[in-house]
């Protein structure tokens, strides 16, 4: 996939993207940093719903170490996760 | 991971369950040939095992592992022949998994396990259907498979150490913790559980309750992560209702008799999370 860096959202519009996501497909309301499964805003279920948007709405690829519930334990987690994957990809040469 | 290498796991049926034990084989680097009567149940399932093992990996319960052996799906029981281990989850219907089991008994090497993962059909009367009824057991796996470690294994009568052990080694090699029990109708869970079912059903039935009561008062008093109700929409009520009429038919014993509740969930198409509503109503 070729990066998009010059269109791509800043941290502050991923978040509120994300936590319109939550209110929109998963009926909740909460902060920045509320912790979606300790508060039992997020089931398990979900969780994986959250890691499929995560990947198609930002162009990324979740995947081995990185696919693990802490990164997806709040909105500001994923987003530092998002931030990290996007780094990584347009540091990685270009193979086309 | 020697085990690994040298196995190749036959699952017959690409339901609910046979999709989750797929996963839960895969996702632990074992090869796997799912076998089905319907090639639309098999596309399906050949999109549901990836999300199934992300799942298992996100929650931390598979290896977060990409390098993940190959699923083979097939309409032909013949695909089944090489396997070192035959998983069979079809229907909870025990004619249909005779023919299955007696079929799959024919194609396999002798001395190949043949493990049933029915959740209260007595193993033997299965066995009964086969060529070599010493090669069968039961293995009755939790939903989702891939998530609860437990499974509760079943050794019939006629089951002989030369199956039991290679079983017991794979599923050692999926990092499941085996419980080797005896056999007979509904085998130890579902015995007490599928009566508790029917009996909270019975319970709602009468207007006694409602099943979100019925529910809290399991949790609240005595520590259930879910309340029989929940659990039973996760079951799927047809497969309780199947199960009940497994354990009466067997037992003679009303208390298994499934209640007029449960049969007209079951009757209005209302199977519990698969269907979207059961006791109570899911998302898609």
């Amino acid at each position: 996939m070729t990066p998009t860096s010059s269109i791509q959202p800043t941290a502050t519009e991923i978040e509120t993207e994300l936590l319109a996501f939550l209110h929109g497909r998963g009926k909740v309301e909460v902060a920045p940093d509320t912790d979606l499964f300790a508060s039992g805003a997020v089931t398990s279920l979900f969780s994986l719903e959250l890691v499929t948007h995560v990947e198609a709405a930002y162009g990324v690829a979740v995947v081995g170490d990185e696919l693990r519930m802490d990164n997806f334990r709040s909105v500001r987690a994923m987003v530092g996760l998002i931030e990290r994957l996007r780094a990584t990809c347009e540091t990685e040469p270009s193979h086309g | 991971m020697e085990e690994q290498d040298k196995s190749l796991v036959a699952v017959l049926g690409a339901g609910v369950m046979g999709v989750g034990i797929a996963a839960l084989a895969l996702g632990h680097g074992v090869p796997v040939v799912l076998v089905d009567v319907d090639d639309r149940v098999l596309e399906k399932a050949a999109r549901d095992v990836p999300l199934r093992i992300r799942q298992g990996q996100l929650l931390g319960k598979l290896p977060r592992t990409t390098d993940l052996p190959p699923l083979t799906t097939s309409t032909s029981l013949e695909a089944a022949a090489a396997a070192t281990v035959v998983i069979e989850a079809v229907v909870e219907m025990p004619e249909v998994k005779a023919k299955v089991l007696r079929a799959v008994s024919e194609s396999v090497a002798p001395g190949t396990p043949l493990v049933s993962n029915t959740s209260g059909i007595p193993i033997d009367e299965l066995a009964g259907h086969t060529l070599r009824p010493s090669d069968v057991l039961g293995a009755h796996f939790m939903n989702p498979p891939y998530l609860i470690r437990t499974v509760e294994v079943i050794r019939g009568p006629r089951t002989t150490d030369e199956a039991l052990d290679p079983a017991l080694r794979l599923l050692t090699s999926l990092d499941r913790e085996s419980i080797v029990v005896g056999d007979g109708a509904g085998f130890v869970i579902n015995r007490v559980l599928q009566r508790m079912i029917n009996e909270s059903a019975r319970i709602v039935q009468e207007g006694i309750a409602t099943h979100e009561e019925v529910d809290a008062l399991f949790q609240g008093c005595l520590g259930h992560r879910t309340g029989p109700l929940a659990t039973a929409d996760l079951i799927g009520l047809d497969n309780v209702v199947d199960s009940l009429r497994v354990l009466h038919t067997r037992t003679g014993d009303a208390g298994f008799d499934p209640c007029e509740l449960l049969l007209s969930k079951v009757g209005t198409g209302d199977f519990g999370r698969k269907t979207g509503r059961g006791f109570y109503a899911y998302e898609s």
